[in-house]
């Protein structure tokens, strides 16, 4: 059985490499689907990178391994991002992501748990993966593992009061087994988030709500890294790694445009991405 | 409820055999209310599971999960005013591996948390146990918006969710134990006013399973809640007036127990439900639906008429809004003339 390691010496040109496998099948199955959410698949690609091939102790072979590190995807529009590490992990075949969004497909628009090995929850209504992640970290608690708890949400997203509720909470109860991630791409369907709905200061507003807040550059695999073995050492408070992102990272005629939300590629788009990307 | 037992049951026991005594069960016949006996098997509970944690949003003291977190402090979770972060947090500990039983307010855990329950709990078939207290309009001088009078419609519209409704002390202790034994989502909704004991004494409650104090050859009353003792009031004021009707006890609405139900259905005349919820999308519609498919015959229900409740003494809320014995009677006698 495969085990996937955890920690230790990044290597980063491998973690460099390993994105931008995930970005190519991220575009080719979006593109095979006709639809779904390219921009915050590509911008969150990094952060989801690090953390399958590098972080998170995991078994692809056994995706219920009591003492694994779960991964909840929050921002469950972002499921192509987590069908590509989770397929490029070897959860399961990679001919299956050319199924991404058809009928009998257990790679639905949105991830579901009880259809897909790797998936932990089902997500896709925002807002509500941070209380999930809570609740998983206290149930490791009590049972004295060590495992720990990953959690990414969009930027946008955090408009939704359950993510402050439950921000209260993972302070409240100091689970400082877990660690979330903001998709800080700037960009929500309807717009910029400062115009549709202003989320700044994040910084400080994580840190009132009593949290570790560690501010990065989410391209930036080093950067990714360093924040996650900094949140390893972090006591008594949870910690939040604000990624500082480009919506459709990676893909020059995708980058910070707001109309690559929620469409998917065309075969033209796809052709040029691809070589954008170095598709040998 | 004795003042009436005593004006209506002392004449029909002579020329009719009776029903089982009103006054019965657990507790020597002492009224309890339904979500002390949820407090109280809570506890017991927590002493055999080890897994057992359980959530609450401040009305611990209320919904009386608070004996539990006394006595397991490190297996309860306060999470405050915050109803969607609650069902959220129970998910993931049930993800965890843990038993949880959520509890809250009726109105707020199904109708303020829906969408979490629908997108979490039920769509990924959680084995998380909702338990509301302070259902119906028993709720009393709070008023409407703590009186949830849609919760059994909000539950029982989601697939995977079972739902259950206790009607007494009895029965509220055992189905929180088969409802631990269970694995998927469940709700159990009970009341916060103090309701006779019903059940008899050696009666074994079973997920889904219905209970048949009596077929009736011209009605049967199929009930809920507190409704189960109101109806068996009816039915004897009714076998006094020469109306053969029985009572069933539909304490799982989902799955509803369509034999039991058929069965009833088959060798009577007319259907009556009884509820203390809005007659739109609870038990009524459940039997409905059921009946009108595979048995049709005349029904009527009786619950809220599409409307809120008020402020008020529970009793007096009961009568405003027929949820009487002397309306099941009536209502009872109005089917069958239909």
């Amino acid at each position: 059985m495969k085990f996937m390691k955890s920690g230790g010496n990044a290597d980063i040109s491998f973690l460099k490499e390993k994105a931008r496998l995930l970005r190519m099948e991220i575009l080719k199955m979006l593109t095979e689907s006709g639809s779904g959410h390219t921009g915050g698949s590509l911008s969150s690609a990094d952060v989801v990178t690090v953390l399958y091939f590098y972080k998170m102790k995991h078994k692809p072979g056994d995706p219920e391994w009591r003492e694994r590190d779960r991964f909840i995807l929050s921002k469950g529009h972002a499921a192509p991002v987590l069908y590509a590490a989770l397929a490029l992990s070897g959860y399961f075949d990679k001919t299956l992501l050319k199924t991404l969004r058809k009928l009998g497909s257990p790679l639905q628009g949105h991830p579901c748990s009880k259809m897909l090995p790797g998936v932990e929850i089902s997500t896709g209504s925002l807002g509500q993966g941070l209380s999930i992640a809570n609740g998983i970290a206290m149930g490791l608690k009590l049972d004295g593992l060590t495992s720990r708890v990953y959690c990414l949400l969009g930027d946008g997203e955090t408009q939704e009061g359950q993510v402050w509720e439950a921000a209260m909470t993972a302070a409240h109860y100091r689970l400082d087994n877990l660690c979330a991630f903001i998709d800080n791409n700037g960009l929500q369907i309807d717009g910029p988030c400062s115009d549709v709905m202003s989320i700044e200061p994040i910084v400080n507003k994580w840190e009132a709500f009593g949290w570790h807040v560690i501010d990065i550059n989410g391209h930036d695999m080093e950067a990714i890294v360093n924040a996650l073995n900094e949140a390893e050492t972090v006591k008594l408070k949870p910690t939040m790694i604000v990624a500082r992102t480009v919506k459709g990272k990676g893909v020059s005629f995708f980058e910070g445009k707001v109309q690559y939300h929620g469409i998917a590629p065309t075969e033209e788009e796809l052709e040029k991405a691809l070589k954008e990307l170095g598709e040998k | 409820m004795s003042d009436r037992k005593q004006k209506t049951g002392v004449k029909s026991r002579k020329s009719t055999p009776p029903l089982p005594p009103l006054i019965k069960g657990g507790n020597g016949g002492v009224k309890v209310a339904t979500r002390d006996a949820y407090g109280d098997a809570l506890l017991e509970l927590g002493k055999k599971r080890e897994d057992l944690v359980v959530l609450d949003a401040d009305l611990s003291g209320s919904t009386k999960t608070g004996k539990f977190a006394k006595a397991f402090p490190g297996r309860f979770y306060n999470l405050g005013v915050s109803e969607q972060d609650l069902i959220g947090t129970a998910s993931g500990l049930s993800l965890a591996g843990k038993l949880p039983f959520a509890s809250t307010f009726a109105v707020f855990e199904t109708g303020r948390a829906w969408e979490q329950i629908r997108q979490t709990v039920c769509y990924s078939n959680l084995n998380v146990k909702l338990v509301a207290t302070h259902s119906g309009i028993t709720v009393g001088e709070d008023g409407a918006s703590h009186q949830a009078t849609e919760d059994i419609a909000l539950m029982r519209v989601l697939p995977n969710m079972t739902v259950i409704v206790p009607s007494d002390g009895n029965e509220t202790t055992q189905v929180v134990n088969a409802i631990a034994d269970f694995r998927g989502p469940v709700y159990v909704r009970l009341g916060r006013a103090k309701v006779p004991a019903v059940m008899p004494d050696d009666y074994e409650f079973r997920i889904g399973k219905a209970y048949t104090f009596q077929i009736g050859r011209d009605a049967n009353i199929v009930a809920i809640g507190i409704m189960v003792s109101m109806a068996l009031e009816a039915a004897r004021i009714l076998k006094h007036e020469g109306i053969d009707a029985g009572v069933i006890n539909m304490a799982t609405v989902k799955p509803l127990d369509t034999k039991t139900l058929l069965t009833a259905a088959k060798r009577c005349r007319v259907i009556v439900t009884a509820e203390e919820h809005s007659v739109i999308g609870g038990l009524g519609s459940a039997v409905s639906e059921f009946l009108s498919e595979n048995h049709p015959i005349r029904t009527s229900r009786i619950g809220l008429m599409d409307n809120f409740g008020c402020s008020g003494r529970p009793e007096e809320l009961l009568k405003f809004f027929g949820f009487t014995p002397e309306n099941i009677v009536k209502t009872v006698k109005r089917t069958l003339r239909k």
